[in-house]
């Protein structure tokens, strides 16, 4: 695996005419973790989506090296199908084998992977994203909120995983209002970039 | 590329074939197709040579309706839960991600028609020859028709009312394709099917670009 890295200069956001954050720049080498934190609308899910490549910054330049997951509140996961089968889905377009992925965290779905993706829990949703990522093998990890909903245990779970993640030289960018306790953690508050 | 392809061609290919959470599947569209063809004589009469002569152009009208009917379901529900998120991640084109989909549409939609016509024109009186002509002419016309739903179904993915929108912008598009398949089977019309071809061609080779750039722009 190629070694990973996630940087972005002098980022500035807009939505509608308002400017959400400007001058915003970090850099992430393997094994590191960032959390985002700032109030309900400041743009941390814009800034997540802006590192992935899905949303066009309005100002600066974002670089990574390495594949990108990203776990947000869009599931990407047939509501219909049976939570073994839907993440079976993304195995199939990964190319893992599904043995390679016995050492995961599985986040305790081994049980529901019968159960039908549209009647899990709202923990249970946040679960299955983390798997799927965690199932993706990618090197950056952006999860948009990925402990809410999750009970203290799950929430332990979790971290554990992401903290797992980025021991074995993986990135990790998370947005998130609750305290995330890793190791190596930087934060970052968005209210700083504000203008 | 293509080995990451499969398995979305096949997901696209299964979920409009059966259809699953608030997608029809296949089946509607051509019980919609049938029910055009069985409700015309009703409307017009037994008179077998009036059916003869317009039976083809209501089995063109009710194919452009039955491409019409999924058009909803086509791109729109994949756009709001995240799927083409992902595959943008994983390096995977709009434009391959919709070619997927034409074809996926096609067979799932386009093919159906064709087995389904021999039945119509039986309802409708038409001969074997004019039967002839209507297949070749659904083998040619229905991918263009594909090309055009998912375009559209594209464009109107994450608008609010979107799907009554896409069948007003779907309907214009098609007007080509309706007058050279219909057209086609008037006497001497055989050149209708080379302009069919060409406008079903114009409409394949623009609909992953246009419904790519369109999905792009949708984002936030």
């Amino acid at each position: 695996m190629q070694v990973p890295r996630l940087a972005a200069t002098d980022l500035a956001c807009r939505r509608g005419d308002r400017i959400l954050f400007r001058g915003l720049s970090l850099v992430l080498a393997p094994g590191e973790a960032l959390q985002l934190v700032g109030a309900n609308g400041i743009g941390k899910s814009s800034l997540i989506r802006i590192l992935a490549g899905l949303l066009p910054p309005f100002a600066g330049l974002v670089e990574s090296e390495g594949t990108l997951a990203l776990a947000d509140e869009r599931l990407a996961l047939d509501g219909h199908l049976p939570l073994g089968q839907a993440l079976a889905f993304w195995r199939r377009v990964d190319r893992i084998a599904p043995d390679a992925t016995a050492p995961l965290p599985d986040f305790g779905l081994a049980d529901l992977a019968d159960v039908p993706v549209r009647y899990l829990s709202t923990g249970q949703r946040k679960r299955a994203a983390l798997a799927r990522i965690a199932a993706s093998g990618a090197a950056i990890w952006l999860l948009d909120e990925p402990l809410n909903g999750l009970d203290s245990h799950w929430s332990g779970v979790a971290q554990a995983g992401i903290a797992a993640h980025c021991a074995g030289g993986g990135i990790a960018v998370i947005a998130s209002h609750q305290p995330v306790d890793l190791p190596h953690l930087a934060r970052t508050a968005l209210a700083d970039y504000v203008p | 590329m293509i080995a990451r392809l499969w398995p979305i061609f096949v997901r696209d290919f299964v979920l409009l074939l059966k259809g699953a959470q608030g997608r029809g599947g296949a089946v509607l569209p051509l019980l919609f197709f049938m029910a055009v063809a069985m409700l015309f004589p009703f409307a017009v009469g037994p008179d077998a040579r009036l059916l003869q002569r317009t039976g083809a152009g209501v089995i063109w009208v009710g194919a452009l309706l039955a491409a019409i009917l999924p058009l909803d379901r086509l791109v729109e529900p994949d756009v709001e839960a995240g799927f083409f998120d992902q595959w943008a991640l994983r390096g995977l084109s709009e434009e391959v991600l919709l070619v997927s989909r034409i074809v996926a549409h096609w067979l799932s939609f386009g093919v159906p028609l064709m087995l389904a016509a021999p039945i119509a024109a039986g309802l409708l009186s038409l001969d074997g020859a004019q039967l002839a002509t209507v297949e070749l002419g659904l083998l040619l016309g229905t991918p263009g028709l594909a090309a055009i739903g998912v375009t559209i179904a594209a464009l109107t993915a994450g608008l609010r009312a979107g799907s009554a929108l896409g069948g007003l912008l779907a309907i214009p598009l098609a007007v080509p394709l309706l007058i050279f398949g219909a057209g086609s089977l008037q006497r001497g019309g055989e050149g209708g099917l080379l302009l069919l071809a060409a406008a079903s061609l114009a409409a394949l080779a623009i609909a992953p670009f246009a419904g790519g750039a369109a999905i792009r722009a949708g984002r936030e």
